[in-house]
């Protein structure tokens, strides 16, 4: 749940009083042109920015006080990647299941990367992938991770047609399994949820 | 977190190696200089294996975070559910055994290019391996302050090297005490506090920089 959140970027003030309240298998699309802060919006949320004002709570409590239990339940996947190029797309996607705090055997992460079509490269250092395929190698970590509430920036952004469909499956099974997601996309593309709701951002 | 920066330093051989060439020639090229006198090298050579060391681990300075910075792992590191301070303690390790210990490793072979005795290596060695985490430690926080500052290298060595006075004034006064045939104890003692002093406070502080760096 969030209240009365506003954003200060330098002195450029992007959004003030922005609320909502998740619910669980909801799904929250945040919408709005280029530049009207959506992704400050979530990064907010994650707790990678500080609220000018307004608070975020994570079950009645303030995120930054409870914040080993908050961030184990989330998942943020942001404009960048978070890929090392010199590493393989496999032991890419087994490091940053560990640094979430599991660790993930070679053949789970082999069947998260199959999931979104890419096993194939499994074995191929991230830096000679397309942009496409490296973001749906950041993606495959969705497949992995057992986290309630993901937040995703542009999931749907490079990547094609049958991925797109593929990733808006797996988002509709994680909210019938009483995840949430809280998601900015341009794209339009069905996701099943218990409760949609939608937030626009105007500047 | 460990294990991952130690397989990139594997997959990018270079970055260890400039680093390692850089204090080979910077120190080999003070002998080339000053000429071959047994008497007038051995009196620099504390001071100047010293300077070298320093100025080789602050060049892989700028490197120890920017590349998570830029490719969004940082972020990655910081959403992490284990404590920010230990991850970074685990980047600052990985840092020291790929920059800080081959330095040591080969100081002897350098020390004996300023004739330098064998009791006075072996205190050089030691030193170096008291020290150099320091040096590490406090440079992380330096690292951690000027991620994605424009020119962001020169302000490292700006902010960071009078930190470094302490480590080297400690250094090279172990081994040139040892020369003199003093006890270098003193000397030693004072750098392994300075290397758990910043053990302690440097993850925190490094933590508290980058969370500052991301926003």
């Amino acid at each position: 749940m969030a209240q009365g959140l506003s954003c200060l970027r330098g002195d450029r003030l992007l959004f003030k009083n922005v609320g909502f309240e998740l619910k669980t298998g909801g799904l929250l699309y945040v919408l709005g042109e280029n530049g009207s802060g959506k992704s400050s919006l979530l990064r907010l949320l994650c707790g990678l920015l500080t609220p000018e004002d307004g608070e975020i709570l994570w079950g009645g409590k303030k995120i930054k006080q409870d914040a080993e239990n908050y961030l184990s339940n989330l998942t943020y996947i942001g404009h960048l990647n978070g890929l090392k190029d010199d590493l393989t797309a496999l032991e890419n996607l087994q490091m940053s299941a560990r640094l979430s705090g599991s660790s993930v055997i070679e053949s789970k992460a082999l069947a998260a990367l199959a999931a979104i079509g890419i096993e194939r490269c499994a074995n191929l250092p991230v830096r000679v992938l397309s942009q496409g395929q490296k973001r749906r190698v950041a993606l495959a970590r969705l497949w992995l991770t057992e986290s309630r509430l993901w937040i995703l920036d542009e999931p749907f952004a490079a990547l094609d047609t049958a991925s797109v469909n593929v990733l808006a499956s797996q988002l509709s099974e994680h909210m019938s399994n009483g995840g949430m997601t809280i998601i900015t996309t341009h794209q339009d593309v069905s996701i099943s949820a218990q409760s949609t709701q939608t937030l626009r951002l105007s500047s | 977190m460990l294990r991952r920066d130690l397989l990139l330093a594997l997959r990018r051989r270079s970055d260890v190696a400039t680093t390692l060439f850089f204090f080979l020639i910077v120190s080999s090229l003070f002998p080339l200089g000053i000429g071959p006198e047994a008497a007038v090298l051995s009196s620099i050579a504390p001071g100047v294996l010293w300077v070298a060391a320093l100025l080789a681990g602050m060049i892989s300075l700028s490197r120890l975070f920017a590349a998570d910075f830029a490719d969004g792992s940082l972020e990655q590191m910081l959403l992490a559910p284990q404590p920010l301070a230990l991850l970074v303690l685990a980047k600052i390790l990985a840092h020291w055994i790929v920059c800080g210990l081959p330095v040591v490793l080969l100081a002897p072979l350098i020390g004996l290019q300023y004739a330098l005795p064998n009791d006075a290596l072996l205190v050089l060695v030691l030193s170096l391996l008291l020290g150099t985490p320091a040096l590490s430690l406090i440079g992380a926080i330096g690292a951690a302050l000027t991620l994605g500052v424009r020119g962001s290298g020169l302000l490292v060595a700006l902010l960071v090297l009078p930190l470094y006075i302490p480590v080297l004034i400690f250094g090279a006064g172990a081994v040139a005490a040892s020369q003199h045939g003093m006890s270098a104890q003193a000397h030693l003692s004072l750098l392994a506090a300075c290397s758990l002093l910043s053990l302690v406070l440097a993850p925190l502080a490094t933590a508290a920089a980058l969370r500052i760096s991301v926003e």
